[in-house]
């Protein structure tokens, strides 16, 4: 019951993180590490910002 | 076929058939009972069904056999997977990702204006507009980018269409995006005139996002869940202190501006909003925006359930003969151009082709997140009529009509709409106004209000309370102006990049989004171009939702209508000729409901052409029309309609265009007998190699 309730909270982060435009991090972490080891992993705060900026750069989809 | 398709059980087909009686019942009831007012649950019900019933069937009939959906094959996002932009999600996230995206101001807009013809016309066009014609389209255009790596409209277009009419597709969605833009622009501004309470809440987003952005940046980065909370906590306190700004003689003049001013000072903010960075003001406020606006909608759904409300608007009112006071013109083709988000909007074929599919686990998926999405926006929609149905009519008459009509004291207006039929006493009217805090409800189109009054009233039915009414009346006008506001921001900001692109065409460095010379040109025309049509609206003689809605309607039509002709292209390209007419038939449609609409808006009795003559023949006369004040104000509502006119004739040829480069694409797709779509290759999901 519990594990359950944990995981319906962590989607609905995920949900309302992807709405603002930021993915999941620990699956970004998760890929980079098991894909790309050699790069850098980039912390939450970097990760965050960089997404900010990338959501607004046009091509943008919002609707009316 | 690829897919066996499974024979429902014994009592599957039980339960489906109790669905289609129970469904057939409450659109029965919706559709015939006269004379009595009837509950809003039978239109809710009846909404239920026709979805249930709409996703189950057509919706799995498009899937199995015109996308022929296979959740065998790997999607983009498991192809490409970067962990950032290509992520195979998880259903339930995606769908709430891509709802968020489509949900705005749009469906709450729409059935509101289109109230003024009763509630049954619109509910039968969002509800059988969605299942054939927007959610198709959602889900359509979503399907074709799953087997395009995830590429945009504008591509699709070039692909299947020729380079050109992606090029004319592209122009077109910069000039729809300028419409959108102003018009939603307008709503804020009628929301807001002469209201210092409205205004105040209003203005307060712009430190509360600053303080948010600040806090996101360097106290506690990336934390939005936790600063949103704090964000909402600081507005709800705002509109407790606007109401005391409202009565304060001297903090109430600071905050009482007309429409003119109200769009100036629209003007000069969307310019700033989009010129600062990002982080700053504009992020801020677009996750206090997004979690406000699904919190509403919520709100919404809650309060017509518990309070089940009447509908004490006609089923069918006389003005379906086009002489209504909210827009002008008959229900066909108006109705259509009205409802659009809601119904079928052409904007969704942007997001279903931009993030969405980048998203999608498997192609199985496709059907729940773009046709269910779409399914729940009209489901919105219909609450939005609801609560403008449920309101007296004659205070939702004074709401909606013009000054020009209905006059502009409480007297006036309650004579003129209760010979209309729709008997109001100006004590009502004034009335309504104390209750939610404001001093007069007269002429305030958009919706916005319409709809604030509607909540606000079904909220107070519920939890009781001195002074409630005028809280949830702000509250309401508040979320629609925060999330509007952030449309207009973001919009401006893709709006800058789009003219950059097109500007670096001419010359190479204004394309550097970097330059701050390119940058503020382009914010600077981008601005300029909403702008006009904002101003525009702020001054028009019929108080400018009049003439600039149907203006915004037929565009996002044209744009559904071109994203549909380019399902149907793919659909005979891939050599499904029987299943042409699932996108075909909303296709034409739509193209014949913006051309007549475009025609009529072109020439006749209700065209901008006839009201640019009105003006300059009183001009010639040396009289004054209102609202224009001297002969200069004249000149620029004559011009004003020109250039209105002017837009609708390139809305036309751009329809027409697309039309020709569609049966030209088609003809040539029919006779070659194998499949020509540019899809990307089948890749099976279990043989992805690991990158």
């Amino acid at each position: 019951m519990n594990a359950n309730l944990r995981a319906i909270w962590k989607r609905a982060v995920q949900t309302a993180r992807l709405s603002c435009g930021v993915p999941d991090y620990d699956v970004y972490v998760k890929h980079l590490r098991e894909h790309h080891p050699e790069r850098p992993v980039p912390s939450y705060k970097e990760f965050f910002r960089e997404r900010q900026i990338a959501r607004y750069k046009g091509t943008g989809g919002r609707c009316c | 076929m690829h897919t066996a398709v499974a024979k429902p059980s014994p009592a599957g087909k039980i339960l489906w058939a109790v669905i289609a009686i129970i469904g057939a019942w409450c659109l029965g009831v919706v559709a015939l009972r006269r004379g009595e007012p009837i509950n809003a649950i039978w239109v809710v019900a009846a909404a239920i069904a026709v979805f249930l019933i709409g996703y189950r069937f057509y919706g799995k009939f498009i899937n199995d056999n015109v996308l022929r959906m296979d959740p065998s094959r790997a999607t983009p996002a498991v192809l490409r997977n970067d962990g950032l932009d290509y992520v195979p999600t998880d259903k339930w996230v995606v769908f709430g990702h891509h709802f968020a995206a489509i949900a705005g101001a749009g469906p709450l807009v729409g059935p509101v204006l289109a109230a003024q013809m009763g509630y049954l016309p619109g509910t039968i066009w969002i509800l059988f507009g969605v299942v054939f014609a927007g959610a198709v389209q959602d889900f359509m255009i979503l399907g074709l980018s799953l087997r395009r790596d995830g590429r945009s409209l504008g591509n699709m277009l070039r692909d299947e269409l020729g380079p050109v009419a992606g090029v004319v597709a592209m122009f077109g969605v910069l000039v729809l995006m300028m419409i959108v833009l102003a018009v939603l622009a307008l709503v804020v501004v009628k929301a807001l005139t002469h209201s210092p309470w409205g205004t105040f809440t209003v203005a307060c987003t712009i430190p509360i996002a600053l303080l948010m952005g600040i806090y996101l940046r360097w106290v506690r980065p990336g934390r939005i869940l936790e600063v949103s909370i704090i964000g909402l906590v600081l507005l709800l306190a705002s509109i407790w202190f606007g109401s005391h700004v409202s009565v304060s003689p001297t903090l109430a003049p600071l905050f009482n501006f007309d429409a003119k001013a109200l769009a100036w000072l629209l003007i000069a903010y969307g310019f700033c909003a989009s010129v600062l960075p990002v982080w700053l003001l504009l992020a801020p406020r677009d996750y206090l925006s997004t979690f406000l606006k699904i919190g509403t909608i919520l709100l919404l759904a809650l309060a017509i359930f518990l309070a089940a409300p009447t509908l004490q608007m006609p089923a069918v009112t006389k003005f379906i003969d086009g002489t209504g006071p909210v827009f002008q013109g008959n229900l066909f083709p108006f109705l259509f151009i009205t409802i659009a988000c809601g119904a079928v909007s052409g904007w969704h074929s942007i997001i279903a082709s931009g993030t969405t599919p980048k998203l999608l686990a498997s192609e199985g998926e496709a059907r729940m997140v773009g046709y269910g999405g779409m399914l729940m926006e009209a489901f919105v929609a219909i609450m939005a009529l609801i609560a403008a149905a449920s309101l007296h009519p004659g205070v939702y008459f004074a709401m909606n009509s013009p000054s020009a009509l209905i006059g502009t004291t409480a007297q006036q207006a309650a004579t003129t709409i209760s010979e209309w039929g729709f008997v109001v006493t100006p004590d009502e009217l004034l009335n309504t106004a104390k209750n939610i805090g404001e001093t007069s409800i007269l002429s305030r189109a958009g919706g916005a209000p319409t709809l604030a009054v509607g909540m606000a009233q079904l909220l107070h039915g519920i939890i009781p309370g001195e002074g409630m009414m005028a809280f949830w009346y702000h509250y309401a006008i508040l979320f629609e102006a925060l999330f509007i506001l952030t449309t207009v921001d973001a919009g401006t900001r893709v709006g800058r990049f789009m003219i950059q692109e097109i500007a670096g065409l001419v010359y190479k460095p204004l394309q550097h989004t970097e330059s701050w010379t390119g940058n503020l040109l382009a914010t600077a025309i981008c601005v300029g171009l909403w702008g006009y049509f904002l101003y525009q609206g702020a001054v028009d003689p019929l108080g400018g939702i009049n003439t600039l809605w149907p203006l915004f309607g037929i565009a996002n039509q044209m744009l559904a209508a071109v994203a549909l002709m380019l399902a149907t292209v793919v659909t005979v390209k891939l050599k499904r000729e029987r299943y042409v007419l699932v996108p075909g038939i909303p296709a034409i449609w739509l193209v014949v409901c913006t051309l007549t609409a475009g025609w009529q808006k072109l020439s006749g009795p209700i065209s901008f052409s006839a009201a640019a003559q009105k003006y300059a023949q009183a001009a010639a006369d040396g009289k004054l029309l209102a609202p224009a004040k001297d002969a200069a104000e004249m000149q620029r509502i004559i011009t004003n309609n020109y250039v209105d006119a002017a837009l609708t004739g390139i809305f036309i040829l751009l329809i027409l265009t697309m039309l020709g480069f569609t049966l030209n694409a088609i003809l040539k797709a029919w006779r070659i007998n194998h499949p020509t779509a540019h899809e990307e290759p089948y890749v099976a999901l279990g043989s992805v190699p690991i990158q």
